[in-house]
């Protein structure tokens, strides 16, 4: 067991998406729990299509795929929030629509170029060796940064999410909050998909405010519970990819089903007692 | 100085106006009730006393030391609440954030005042309670309590007893009027319910897109709408 483990530790790509993944883990269970909460759940899903999207048009004309990805992203997540806000069209709709746009886009350039290859097998599932040394110092920048910003306005963030309006009328600047989370969960996204796949990242968005939420009862032990867990389920889960070589996005969304059960399970052994 | 006053208030949805040539005051330790049939523009109004929505032509001023960030607003009931994981101590510790500005923590004083205003109106016991496990008249209780912490002289209600039953409406009326008579904070109901409006308020407003009628209860039960909306059941002679 634990020569396994050091094992796994001795190369460095592990090191890199074992650091990358929890930071991001950490990160998008923290927003998850407003973004849930507000029924903002399919937000994520429809980033994660934009960035695979993003991601495509970006290795197709040689740039840095980050630096292209992230302000694409951004840019969406940014008009995801308006469109929710007022628009003809819902926001339900919107999302479905914007998501499966920009994965035909995605598509289209990819076949165009470089053909459908593996490349495009890592994009939609992940990849754990995905990960390079720029994107460890930038998903650590990150994740700082959502940390102090989360620790900073926690009991803003509690308002809004809580009771907008209220928290509108007692001066809280509401836009600029929600504005805040989706351009984090938007960084935070696309620093994942590579490694969690565009198609399973958001899980880790909803997964563990969902699992937190089935045996915590109060925002704070919510909010802590839902961090706890989506790290311990994402090195669960990439040790058992290492393990077995199973595609590491899959496994982490399995070892987050897994979570979920367990606390339902605790939550209703609690609620007949 | 009035605590609220409104001049010659119109406001309107995309060209529409909604509330037009509105006038009135609302002075310390008043109770004042909005009433009107649906879509009169009732909680338009609210919006714009909150600093929610832009008034379009002349102008809300606040005064005698109330700011527009420090009405305490009891919300209708909404809809993602209904799951929501908060424990009351923490709903209730949420009214006190316009006294925080920048400042991102609680202080000492912030929760002394939590627990006073739980204590008040009788919910301290469940203050390690699940919000979404309250009974309806509980959770109004608590959002009131909210409400309380966040202002010092006026309590804005939007339709706070729809929803309620009989009993609970009958206690939470009584609630406001202790409120009201024992610490002078200015009350603002807006209510469908004409009847229980007219046996508490001091003053009424009768909202149909302008103000049908702006005066004292007493006024309201001999005016000519004030009779017809009451059904001719209160004459005057009832007090």
């Amino acid at each position: 067991m634990m020569e396994t483990i050091f094992e796994m530790f001795s190369y460095p790509f592990m090191v890199r998406a074992f650091t990358v993944g929890a930071l991001v883990a950490l990160c998008s269970a923290l927003l998850g729990v407003s973004l849930v909460l507000k029924r903002y759940s399919m937000i994520g899903d429809g980033l994660s299509h934009v960035g695979f999207g993003a991601l495509a048009i970006a290795a197709s004309l040689n740039m840095a795929p980050l630096a292209a990805a992230i302000p694409v992203v951004i840019a969406a997540a940014v008009l995801l929030l308006r469109i929710k806000g007022s628009s003809r069209i819902k926001g339900d709709a919107a999302i479905a629509l914007i998501s499966t746009s920009s994965l035909a886009v995605g598509v289209m350039v990819i076949s165009m170029t470089t053909g459908m290859n593996t490349d495009v097998y890592n994009y939609m599932f992940g990849s754990i060796l995905a990960m390079s040394e720029e994107d460890v110092i930038l998903s650590v920048v990150m994740a700082v940064i959502v940390l102090i910003l989360f620790i900073f306005f926690y009991h803003k963030i509690f308002a809004i999410t809580f009771d907008e309006t209220f928290a509108q009328a007692t001066g809280v600047k509401a836009d600029l909050y929600n504005t805040l989370i989706a351009v984090l969960t938007a960084v935070t996204i696309v620093l994942g998909m590579r490694m969690m796949g565009a198609l399973l990242i958001s899980s880790l968005i909803i997964f563990p405010a969902l699992t937190s939420m089935r045996v915590c009862r109060t925002f704070k032990s919510v909010t802590i519970n839902s961090a706890v867990i989506s790290v311990v389920c994402l090195a669960a889960g990439i040790t058992v990819s290492y393990v077995w070589a199973t595609p590491a996005g899959a496994s982490v969304v399995m070892a987050n089903i897994a979570a979920l059960l367990i606390y339902s399970l605790i939550g209703l052994v609690r609620n007949k007692g | 100085m009035p605590l609220i006053k409104c001049e010659h208030v119109s406001i309107g949805y995309e060209g529409q106006t909604v509330v037009k040539d509105l006038n009135f005051t609302i002075e310390k330790g008043d109770y004042l009730c909005i009433v009107g049939e649906n879509g009169s523009g009732k909680s338009t109004l609210v919006k714009s006393l909150l600093g929610l929505k832009n008034v379009e032509e002349g102008r809300i001023t606040f005064g005698d030391g109330l700011r527009q960030n420090e009405i305490g607003y009891l919300p209708q009931q909404n809809d993602t609440q209904k799951d929501f994981p908060a424990s009351v101590y923490e709903v209730v510790l949420s009214g006190r954030l316009n006294s925080r500005g920048f400042s991102p923590f609680y202080t000492a004083e912030d929760k002394k005042e939590a627990k006073e205003k739980m204590k008040l109106l009788g919910i301290q016991d469940l203050e390690r309670q699940c919000f979404r496990d309250l009974s309806g008249g509980q959770k109004q209780r608590a959002l009131l309590a909210r409400a309380l912490c966040a202002t010092k002289s006026l309590l804005l209600l939007d339709e706070p007893v729809s929803g309620l039953d009989p009993i609970m409406t009958g206690e939470f009326y009584q609630l406001i009027r202790k409120i009201n008579r024992d610490s002078g904070i200015a009350v603002v109901m807006v209510s469908h319910d004409i009847e229980s409006a007219v046996e508490d308020a001091t003053h009424i407003l009768h909202l149909q897109e302008t103000a049908l009628f702006f005066g004292t209860t007493e006024d309201y039960r001999k005016s000519r709408i004030g009779r017809k909306f009451l059904g001719g059941v209160h004459d005057g002679n009832d007090l």
